[in-house]
């Protein structure tokens, strides 16, 4: 009761921030679905993630009067991250408010089923470090994106850090590897890269399976401990992530040589494992804590100063500021589609564009109030993963602090890599890639 | 009075055997195939055809299949969704396999696939019954899942394990992918539904459905008149995975589009095994209403809140859907635990006699 009564005050408070809104929207409303899980098993990582881009969508109407004066209008579905439901609210929301701008599946599964709908739709999927790498190649994926970075990037990147803190990467060989992974198409992605690393690198991979929703790991790591990896990568989501690195710090695993994939690094994550969790690491590709001038305006525009009011809503924790990022840069989108179309409204096709086009550079991000939070980014016909290097984040039992610089990913073997899997969904699917220097 | 039979005088050995002998059965069916067929995709919207109606038909189908097996034979499974997998892999590799392939008969063999496996892992209901032959056919669906998750083969060594439908035609009309409409999926879904479940209804109603009651009811009786309770049960198993095979290459072709080995995870099993229990066990029109209630109704519930004009935080509204949908499950297995089916007779009973009841 307590909760409801929360997000009802919540929900008036909502309600009274876009009324106090003083401009008029003329046009109809720029509309994000957004499919959200704020239930069951990943609810942990859902919920942030949904505050924070609502965060933004809301300061965007409250801060800068919506997007060159188009409303930004929001709707929630709820999908518990489970694939079938997600696409059932895709299809409801689709449609509505005029139809939407681009759709952020927050779930890997859900990407997989809206690519291939989105050309159809005409709504651009836009999965913000997930989803399926090779839609990194615009050629064929004319409509999906995964900027600023991909799975097959950060594991690239992964096997750089570990080569750096193995004193050169020529020391990697014969080191062993362990990736402990969600048995799903997102947990898999980063197999086949790390397996072509290993030929290059000369470690072994050990590759461990963990079903949904992933409370049960006791055969994993019992496998893990008869083994003694070197390092671990871990690919997980929701509870998962939770377990794993309890049982990690269970079996005395050294924690600074336990790496998460960036949906494996929030704070959720660690507190469980409370001060065992200390030391341990994770990706990322935007900064830490509550930090950038959008967290002081979030703060200001709309919970009034109230920080305490705020972290309830996991104001400042990674998955909420992932959300931030996320939403900034869909937003951009459809600005730099306006800039080409005019300011109204932009259809599905239109923000496609846009996002094709996108250019955010540090000034850009500097005037959003993300100066120096995460990198500037500039997609390509050919790109659709931008310029995909990565941080690396460690938990000191109180926050998340970054201890790396940004690493570049191998893309030397990455980028065949997602032409070659582009290549087989294009023949799969008889699409023709298209010419980029044709493109305006 | 509605469903009075008196004057409806059978005059031939063809009429006495029809399919739906009184006359009112004949014209509601007729009538509800005419308008599913006619009337509602033209009046549906997208979101109507695509999230409601077409997994309704083909988890009418999969429901079909499995009270084939529980309802009529009395061996109970667990391995529906892993049948189901089967027949979604096995389209999956015919018609990457062989393009040219028409869609039907992709789901034909791919039926004739799930009917092989379950021909094998109908194997252990010779030896074992009851809560214990559930437990063999759970081995079908893990180990089914963990095959699929885990040879290569049957995903085309795709790095993430997931099979995406190509675009098909069929009869020159876009049916697979995303470019075929949500109304020529539906027609296909429902012209397949209805052809199979008039065949279930002629199979059931004749001499191998009266094997499998038999065996059902008490199978050393049946063995002593002489069914041979090793072919019966095989065929069911046989024919019950042929149901469940085409229904999984539906659920694929026609609805998900892609997929992965978690789309046909346990929990759909389950799923397909509340539609029977609660529509009602040995009934072809309970495998429609249990379809109907375990798929419409939490989708009903979800968008209720707001046909009220009532907004909720989505949680809130998540967690009432899941009190309520469960709630609902116990009342109607308390009011009438033989299932939604049972109810429909009572109402035609009552039907007839009204509007003197005596």
């Amino acid at each position: 009761m307590k909760k409801l009564t929360t997000y009802g005050l919540g929900l008036v408070a909502g309600l009274a921030a876009i009324a106090a809104t003083p401009a008029a929207y003329a046009d109809d409303p720029q509309f994000f679905p957004m499919l959200v899980y704020r239930t069951g098993p990943y609810a942990p990582n859902g919920i942030p993630s949904a505050n924070g881009m609502r965060d933004f969508y809301m300061l965007t109407n409250v801060r800068d009067g919506g997007v060159n004066g188009v409303e930004v209008a929001v709707e929630e579905c709820e999908t518990e991250y489970n694939t079938k439901i997600g696409v059932e609210c895709y299809e409801r929301l689709k449609g509505k408010h005029g139809g939407a701008s681009l759709v952020n599946p927050y779930s890997t599964g859900i990407t997989y089923q809206l690519i291939p709908k989105a050309p159809v739709d005409e709504v651009p999927v836009l999965s913000m470090g997930y989803g399926r790498t090779a839609a990194a190649d615009g050629r064929v994926f004319k409509w999906a994106f995964n900027f600023p970075t991909t799975y097959w990037s950060q594991a690239s990147a992964f096997i750089r850090y570990v080569g750096e803190q193995e004193g050169g990467i020529e020391n990697l060989s014969g080191k062993k590897i362990a990736l402990v992974y969600h048995n799903s198409a997102y947990g898999k992605e980063p197999i086949a890269t790390l397996e072509k690393l290993s030929e290059i690198h000369g470690y072994d991979l050990t590759t461990l399976a963990v079903d949904h929703p992933g409370q049960e790991q006791k055969a994993t790591w019992l496998q893990i401990r008869r083994l003694r990896p070197d390092w671990i990568f871990l690919w997980g989501w929701g509870v998962m992530n939770q377990v794993a690195i309890q049982e990690a710090a269970a079996i005395q695993f050294p924690m600074d040589h336990f790496i998460g994939v960036w949906w494996s690094g929030s704070e959720n994550d660690v507190i469980p494992a409370g001060d065992a969790a200390i030391g341990y690491k994770a990706g990322t590709f935007h900064s830490v804590g509550a930090t950038a001038q959008v967290h002081k305006d979030i703060l200001e525009h709309l919970y009034d100063g109230d920080l305490e009011e705020a972290k309830k809503n996991g104001f400042g924790e990674v998955l909420y500021n992932r959300g931030l990022v996320n939403a900034m840069l869909g937003i951009e989108a459809v600005r730099t589609a306006q800039a080409k179309y005019g300011n109204r409204r932009m259809t599905g096709a239109e923000v496609r564009w846009g996002l094709e086009n996108l250019d955010v550079t540090e000034e850009r991000l500097g005037e959003l109030g993300f100066g120096g939070y995460t990198r500037p980014i500039k997609v390509t016909c050919e790109d659709h993963e931008g310029n995909g290097p990565v941080l690396i984040q460690q938990w000191d039992g109180e926050q998340w602090n970054l201890v790396s610089d940004w690493i570049e990913p191998i893309r030397e073997v990455v980028r065949p890599m997602i032409e070659e899997a582009a290549a087989a969904f294009a023949a799969e699917n008889n699409i023709t890639p298209r010419d980029c220097s044709a493109e305006s | 009075m509605i469903y009075r039979e008196a004057g409806q005088f059978k005059t031939s050995y063809g009429t006495d055997q029809a399919m739906l002998p009184i006359a009112q059965d004949r014209w509601v069916v007729g009538a509800a195939v005419a308008v599913m067929l006619l009337v509602v995709p033209f009046i549906s919207n997208e979101y109507m055809l695509q999230a409601v109606l077409i997994p309704f038909l083909i988890l009418s189908l999969a429901a079909i299949g499995l009270n084939l097996l529980t309802g009529y034979a009395g061996q109970l499974s667990l391995g529906t969704a892993a049948f189901m997998a089967v027949g979604g892999y096995m389209a999956y590799k015919f018609t990457t396999m062989f393009p040219g392939l028409n869609l039907l008969v992709v789901f034909l063999f791919s039926g004739v696939c799930a009917a092989a496996v379950g021909l094998v892992f109908g194997i252990p209901s010779l030896r074992i019954k009851g809560f214990y032959l559930a437990v063999a056919t759970l081995a079908a669906q893990f180990f089914l899942n963990w095959t699929f998750n885990k040879v290569p083969w049957f995903y085309n060594y795709n790095p993430s394990g997931t099979i995406t439908m190509p675009p098909r035609e069929l009869f020159g009309v876009m049916a697979g992918g995303p470019a075929a409409t949500a109304e020529t999926r539906y027609l296909i879904a429902l012209v397949v539904v209805v052809v199979l479940t008039v065949v279930a209804k002629n199979l059931v109603r004749g001499r191998i459905g009266r094997s499998w009651m038999a065996i059902r009811d008490m199978d050393i009786a049946a063995e002593i008149i002489g069914f041979q309770p090793y072919q019966t049960k095989l065929l069911a198993f046989a024919i019950s995975s042929f149901y469940c095979g085409v229904a999984g290459a539906m659920y694929f072709c026609l609805y998900l589009g892609s997929a992965e080995s978690e789309a046909y995870s346990i929990d759909l099993s389950f799923e397909v095994l509340f539609m029977v229990i609660i529509g009602g066990l040995g009934s072809l029109l309970g495998s429609f209403l249990g379809a109907a209630f375990i798929v419409l109704l939490p989708i009903f519930l979800t968008n209720a809140p707001q046909l009220v004009g009532l907004t909720l935080p989505i949680d809130v509204q998540k967690h009432i859907e899941l009190m309520v949908f469960g709630g609902l499950i116990v009342w109607f297995l308390i009011v009438e635990p033989r299932g939604l089916a049972r109810l429909w007779q009572i109402a035609k009973e009552k039907l007839r006699r009204w509007p003197f009841p005596y």
